[in-house]
């Protein structure tokens, strides 16, 4: 089945305008409640036959929302591998979820139900992962999505829950809220001044965790890092989300005195790097995509220091969605090599710089 | 405070180590964090809490409670500390002592103080409904085995149900 992401509410990418609060700094804000369905075994242990039920009540109840009947729902497990590695690189589905491994097939029953602002993983792990991203710092409104819809599918649908333990999930690191709350920042200058790994230390004792760009067990590149909550159990949603983001608030901080300090110490090496980057990105004919990774980052600090004119922090999303390799074949229409994509990606953030500085 | 190995440096964290001896904590600077593979390198984050889970839980020794089944799913406590995943939400019924234990240890916290969630209130404390498809596998079973008074009840317990 072919799939044109053209088709979902907003491209699935509402989260990239570049708006919100310290979006200098934070790409964007992501909530997400992992739900499941009482009477049926967790997903990894459940049959084919109770997947598939548990996705058709869930269609069913989702038929019934006002705010969700304009989503749309992809069948995960119908879809050949380069559409599903292109939900993943939208952050509309995990890694798990699309199967991406080698030999990995998708489970029968996996789902995404994608929505203007939330987007619902059916048969990942859980049955149910309510995520909803948000642009900038707005772990509020990006909670206040999924809250909503997590509300009306629990009246329709009856979830598993238990007193003591709260939302059961099929991992006990996620019992309770069942809440795990990200913010996806941009830290180069903490990288360039080494102060970043007693920052990463300092996260993770006070009870946070850091994850790179694609979620868990992904690797940092270009400098962007996801802070989120590491416990589920004991807490109100709402001390969950405003503990993270007062240490998100300190973390941006350090960044902001970082770049003071880079500007005020080594303004001319830091600006010879940048211009440098963006040079690179301008002109040249082949670009690896943690190559292009590096150098947008040094872009997006550029923009962020006003030392580049022109570029928007909406280009340098569309720029970091678009040069990936998916997103490349698609674009091409056909299955590219690693050494064409590279060559296809040079020419892309060219003509995007290039429209740019017009 | 001064890191216990090498006293110099200030203490930036606390590292629970278990070994033969028990559990202990031991605080340590950034650099001797480091020489025991603790420094946050930029390019590998933290492994998932969930694996860390599923390799603490690898090294507990095997105990009589391991070969508790839950009646929903048939998982047992061991089938969890091998994947570090529960079958059903009814295996938090059927292991719950273990569970309420290792959560504290998880959350620091055992009591859930999020949203409640009134619909299925209380419906886990009923007891554990039989999935339909355990009572087919069953009925398959007891067929092949040419038992054919279990087959018989089974199938009208699964007829009772759908």
């Amino acid at each position: 089945m072919s799939f044109d992401p053209a088709t979902l509410p907003g491209g699935g990418l509402g989260w990239m305008d570049g708006t919100g609060e310290q979006a200098g700094v934070v790409v964007s804000s992501r909530v997400r409640l992992a739900r499941n369905v009482e009477g049926y075994a967790f997903s990894g242990r459940a049959r084919e036959g109770e997947r598939l039920r548990v996705l058709s009540q869930i269609r069913d109840a989702l038929s019934l929302i006002p705010g969700a009947q304009e989503g749309v729902m992809v069948r995960v497990d119908q879809l050949d591998e380069s559409d599903r590695l292109l939900l993943h690189e939208r952050h509309v589905i995990s890694k798990e979820l699309a199967a991406l491994d080698t030999h990995a097939q998708p489970r029968s029953g996996a789902a995404v139900h994608v929505g203007r602002d939330v987007a619902i993983m059916v048969n990942e792990e859980d049955h149910l992962r309510i995520q909803a991203l948000r642009s900038g710092l707005d772990l509020d409104r990006a909670f206040a999505d999924a809250r909503d819809i997590d509300v009306e599918l629990g009246q329709r649908v009856p979830f598993a829950y238990h007193r003591e333990f709260g939302f059961l999930t099929a991992c006990p690191t996620n019992v309770g809220t069942g809440l795990r709350a990200s913010v996806l920042v941009h830290l180069p200058a903490l990288v360039l001044t080494k102060e970043i790994g007693r920052v990463l230390v300092g996260l993770q004792q006070v009870g946070l965790t850091y994850r790179g760009l694609y979620g868990e067990g992904s690797e940092v590149i270009g400098n962007l890092f996801q802070i989120s909550n590491q416990t589920t159990l004991g807490k109100s949603e709402q001390d969950l989300l405003d503990y993270l983001q007062d240490i998100v608030r300190h973390v941006i901080e350090k960044e902001l005195e970082a770049r003071k300090v880079l500007l005020r110490d080594a303004e001319y090496i830091l600006e010879d790097k940048l211009w440098r980057a963006y040079g690179t990105l301008r002109y040249a004919r082949s670009l690896s995509f943690d190559e292009a990774m590096n150098f947008l980052s040094g872009v997006r600090l550029a923009t962020g220091l006003k030392l580049i004119d022109g570029l928007s922090v909406y280009i340098l999303n569309e720029l970091l969605v678009f040069t990936q390799s998916a997103h490349l074949a698609a674009r091409e229409g056909r299955a590219l090599t690693e050494d064409e994509a590279s060559v296809v990606r040079a020419a892309f953030v060219r003509e995007t710089l290039e429209r740019a500085a017009q | 405070m001064l890191c216990e190995v090498c006293k110099e440096n200030d203490v930036v964290i606390t590292v629970t180590e278990i070994d033969g001896n028990g559990v202990r904590q031991v605080r340590l600077c950034e650099q001797c964090a480091a020489e025991r593979g603790l420094q946050a390198s930029v390019s590998a984050p933290p492994a998932a809490i969930g694996d860390f889970l599923q390799s603490v839980q690898q090294h507990i020794p095997p105990s009589q409670t391991d070969a508790v089944r839950c009646s929903f799913c048939a998982s047992t406590l061991r089938d969890f500390r091998q994947t570090g995943r529960l079958g059903c939400p009814y295996c938090y019924t059927a292991f719950e002592q273990s569970l309420r234990d290792l959560l504290r240890k998880v959350h620091g916290q055992g009591q859930h103080r999020g949203r409640e969630y009134s619909a299925a209130q209380g419906a886990l404390e009923a007891p554990i409904p039989v999935s339909p498809d355990r009572l087919r596998e069953r009925l398959e079973r007891a067929i092949r085995n040419e038992e054919f008074e279990l087959a018989a009840s089974l199938r009208d317990q699964l007829r009772a149900i759908e």
